[in-house]
């Protein structure tokens, strides 16, 4: 069960980094980043089975900080895409050195 | 350890030495500070106080009429004086008078005293290093009595000369000032108890040396000869300061307490002392002007006249020989090195009488004496007869302090009359240009020739017996001598010795026969002043010439301090050898030392060489006498070139521009070429501070191309950069 769990965890999180690394469109990319947060927080309570439930206390923590993430995020994209007209991630580039 | 016998008596005062002259420049220091003097009413516009208003206007070179436009239209205005030139009168001779008075009090109390050993003062722990333990420390003794009572004695007869010569200089206050640090780093030359507080006082005196040549320096010539002085001394310096360090390297202290007490573990003539000695003796030809370092002292002249009888004749200038004097413990054990100085003080000699002979600058005249005159007192000490050497410096103290004030009051006595007939093209100090003084300054002239008789070797003045002491050391060493058993460069030491004999007698007949012509030119035949300057000349005031007088008695006089034996038993003129015995305790064991098996010579011989010596000096001024004709002389500006070897001994054998192509330029050069378009532009400039600016502007280039502005180039850098971490972490596990 702990190998499926664990096996099914990686296979999220590998789907979220290379939805992260392909995807153009910045509400996409966000979505693969909750994805991979997710990932992590089923190994967290797969590995909880072994090593006490510490772990689970970190997927409170995880779940917290991803929905505060999840606000300040997606209010930086509308605030993008009312100053751009678009949340393409090859048009935000004003910090070009 | 019992106390000494001077502990208690006034010797423990000596500090108060230096003290006072130290006390007189911060108060001179303090008042030429304030560079405003009082104006006369017959000047209104107030001319500007850079420049002498009165003494000679040098002309290094003799290039004659440079400098003196600045004063064509104020010729009558009343003298321009500092405003506190009274204070300075007071306090610059006045400490000089009192230190003088401790030394003799001192000098009183050591007579009464027993002592062995010198007297150690020892005022501060100066630098407690490790093993080096270095006291702030004043040694009392036989030796540096002689040299205080010289230096406060006949400094206090220059500084009251000052006060007549310098009076109308608008920088009185800082030459006394000067003058005053001066006298307190020579006391602390002589006074110190190590090698380091002597080092002290040796860069001191070069300081000042340097300021007081400089010290007309707006005009270049001056400034250049004062930096001259200063470089060449570097040289010196640096032969000083490595005999320090190999001294304290191999006999663990620097006193010379310590030292001569185990000086007795170097090998006698062996390569350590040698070295020490020769490196020692480096620093001596740079201070005593000796060849191949004596260029500085020739052009040393352009400071004010006194200047050069206190510093550069009296005092400064033998500090090499005090120091060769001071280290004879050294000295005495290493014979080759004994042999190099008495042989560069012969050749120094006669080389420099050569160039006498031929000058026309008074001064000039008086400084290649003075060169040579030194290269007599290390013959002197440089064949171990230490109490000679130093007999010779004090009276050679006497009678060339004498010749310079003398030739300062002759150089004051021309420009003022030059300066009242507003003539501004001729030289004042140039010989062709005087003649006939005699009648217009009987005194000086009177005085003059004692000094000249004594320089000369002429009984019974001073330098006959000094010098006549120095040679019949020489001829004895020359017998049964270490210095006799050694060899220099493959010649055994009795030829060198007799060598040096020759050499030092040549130098005594030339010596002869350029001060007598010196003489001769300024003070005998038809004045060449011109018709309207003569009416002017006319002795000097008696502030100048009342010191004249008593150096005069000085120089007459000085040979009583050591009359030799020989002398006394033919004619009871006074006490024997008084000066040999009162150095005995100092120089005794290093004089026996150096004169090993040499068997006394005997009467007979002795008063064959006083004879020798007295012919030579006889035959100089008869020479000069009937082979010069003053009355024949033209003035500078209508002389003819002379040609041949005339010509070379007025350009003082071109040594001056060989070492300007050997040595000056091509340093210039490759500073130039070398350090500072290849080293400085080239290395550090381009290379090392515009380099490291370009390499951190490259690796800021590299960075910002880092910088894409793309979030997915930083996901990927980010992607990369955990993986690598991670893995990092797994090998680590």
């Amino acid at each position: 069960m702990l190998a499926e769990s664990l096996a099914l965890s990686a296979a999220l999180f590998t789907i979220g980094v290379v939805g992260v690394l392909t995807r153009r469109n910045a509400i996409i990319v966000f979505m693969c980043v909750e994805l991979m947060l997710n990932a992590v927080n089923l190994s967290f309570v797969a590995l909880s089975k072994v090593y006490g439930a510490t772990g689970q206390v970190f997927v409170i923590f995880v779940m917290t900080v991803a929905a505060a993430e999840a606000a300040v995020g997606l209010a930086i994209i509308i605030s993008i895409f009312r100053h751009k007209k678009s949340v393409n991630l090859q048009d935000i580039n004003l910090l070009r050195g | 350890m019992q106390a000494h016998p001077l502990a208690e008596t006034v010797a423990r005062l000596v500090w108060f030495l230096p003290l006072l002259p130290l006390i007189g420049f911060l108060i001179n220091g303090a008042l030429s500070l304030k560079s405003a003097y009082v104006a006369g009413p017959a000047d209104p516009d107030g001319h500007d106080g850079e420049h002498a208003n009165h003494g000679e206007h040098q002309d290094v070179g003799g290039h004659g009429g440079t400098g003196h436009d600045a004063h064509g239209h104020d010729d009558h205005a009343p003298a321009v004086r500092h405003k506190f030139a009274a204070i300075t009168s007071i306090v610059g001779p006045g400490v000089m008078v009192l230190s003088f008075g401790l030394a003799l009090a001192i000098f009183f109390a050591m007579r009464g005293a027993e002592m062995h050993n010198p007297y150690i003062n020892t005022l501060f722990s100066w630098m407690p290093a490790g093993s080096l333990q270095l006291n702030a420390a004043l040694q009392l003794d036989a030796l540096s009595m002689v040299m205080v009572l010289v230096i406060t004695g006949v400094g206090m007869l220059i500084h009251i000369f000052s006060v007549g010569y310098m009076q109308d200089d608008p920088g009185y206050p800082r030459y006394f000032a000067y003058l005053n640090l001066f006298v307190f780093f020579m006391l602390l030359l002589v006074l110190g108890a190590n090698y380091v507080v002597t080092f002290v006082g040796w860069e001191g005196v070069g300081l000042c040396s340097y300021l007081l040549i400089g010290f007309w320096f707006s005009e270049k010539a001056n400034a250049d000869a004062g930096k001259k002085a200063f470089i060449v001394n570097r040289i010196g310096d640096f032969g000083f300061m490595v005999a320090m360090f190999m001294i304290f390297a191999h006999v663990g202290s620097l006193d010379y307490v310590t030292i001569a007490e185990r000086a007795g573990s170097f090998a006698p003539g062996g390569l350590v002392v040698t070295a020490i000695c020769l490196f020692l003796f480096l620093g001596c030809a740079g201070k005593s002007a000796q060849i191949p370092l004596y260029t500085w002292l020739p052009d040393a002249m352009a400071g004010p006249t006194p200047v050069s009888a206190l510093i550069h004749a009296a005092t400064m200038v033998t500090a090499g020989v005090f120091l060769v004097a001071r280290s004879s413990m050294l000295f005495s054990i290493a014979p080759v090195a004994s042999l190099t100085v008495a042989l560069t003080g012969a050749v120094t000699a006669i080389f420099a009488a050569t160039i006498g002979l031929k000058q026309w600058d008074i001064k000039k005249v008086l400084a290649y004496s003075t060169v040579s005159q030194l290269g007599y007192m290390f013959v002197g000490v440089g064949v171990g007869a230490y109490t000679a050497g130093v007999f010779h410096l004090i009276t050679h103290a006497f009678f060339k302090a004498l010749l310079f004030l003398g030739s300062g009051s002759v150089i004051y006595v021309m420009h003022r009359a030059y300066h009242a007939t507003h003539n501004h093209g001729d030289d004042a100090q140039d010989m062709r240009n005087m003649g006939g003084m005699k009648q217009f300054m009987p005194i000086t002239w009177t005085l003059m020739w004692i000094a000249t008789l004594a320089i000369a070797g002429v009984p019974p003045f001073s330098g006959f017996f000094s010098k006549d002491e120095i040679l019949a050391a020489v001829f004895s060493r020359a017998h049964g001598s270490p210095l006799a058993d050694a060899t220099l460069l493959g010649m055994p030491g009795s030829t060198v010795l007799y060598l040096i004999w020759v050499l030092a007698l040549a130098a005594a007949l030339l010596t002869a026969i350029y001060m007598t012509r010196m003489m001769l030119y300024t003070f005998h035949g038809p004045n060449r002043t011109g018709d309207a300057a003569k009416p002017h000349l006319a002795e000097a005031p008696w502030v100048m010439t009342g010191p004249l007088v008593v150096l005069g008695v000085l120089s007459l006089a000085g040979g009583w301090l050591n009359l030799p034996k020989v002398i006394t038993d033919l004619i009871p003129v006074g006490p024997t050898a008084t000066l040999e015995h009162w150095l005995e305790p100092v120089v005794g064991a290093a004089t026996s030392r150096v004169a090993g098996g040499a068997a006394h010579l005997s009467a007979t011989t002795e008063e064959l060489l006083i004879g020798t010596a007295v012919a030579i000096a006889i035959a100089g001024i008869a020479i000069a006498w009937t082979r010069l004709k003053p009355a024949a002389l033209t003035t500078k500006n209508a002389a003819v070139p002379a040609t041949g070897i005339q010509r070379v001994l007025e350009n003082k054998w071109y040594v001056d521009e060989a070492y300007d192509a050997t040595v000056v330029k091509p340093i210039y050069g490759a500073s130039k070429g070398v350090l500072w378009a290849g080293v400085d532009v080239g290395i550090i400039d381009t290379m090392l501070v515009n380099g490291t600016a370009a390499l951190a502007r490259f690796f800021g280039w590299v960075g910002s191309q880092l910088q894409t502005g793309r979030v997915g180039t930083y996901a990927w850098l980010l992607v990369i950069g955990a993986v690598l971490v991670l893995r990092a972490f797994a090998r680590a596990s």
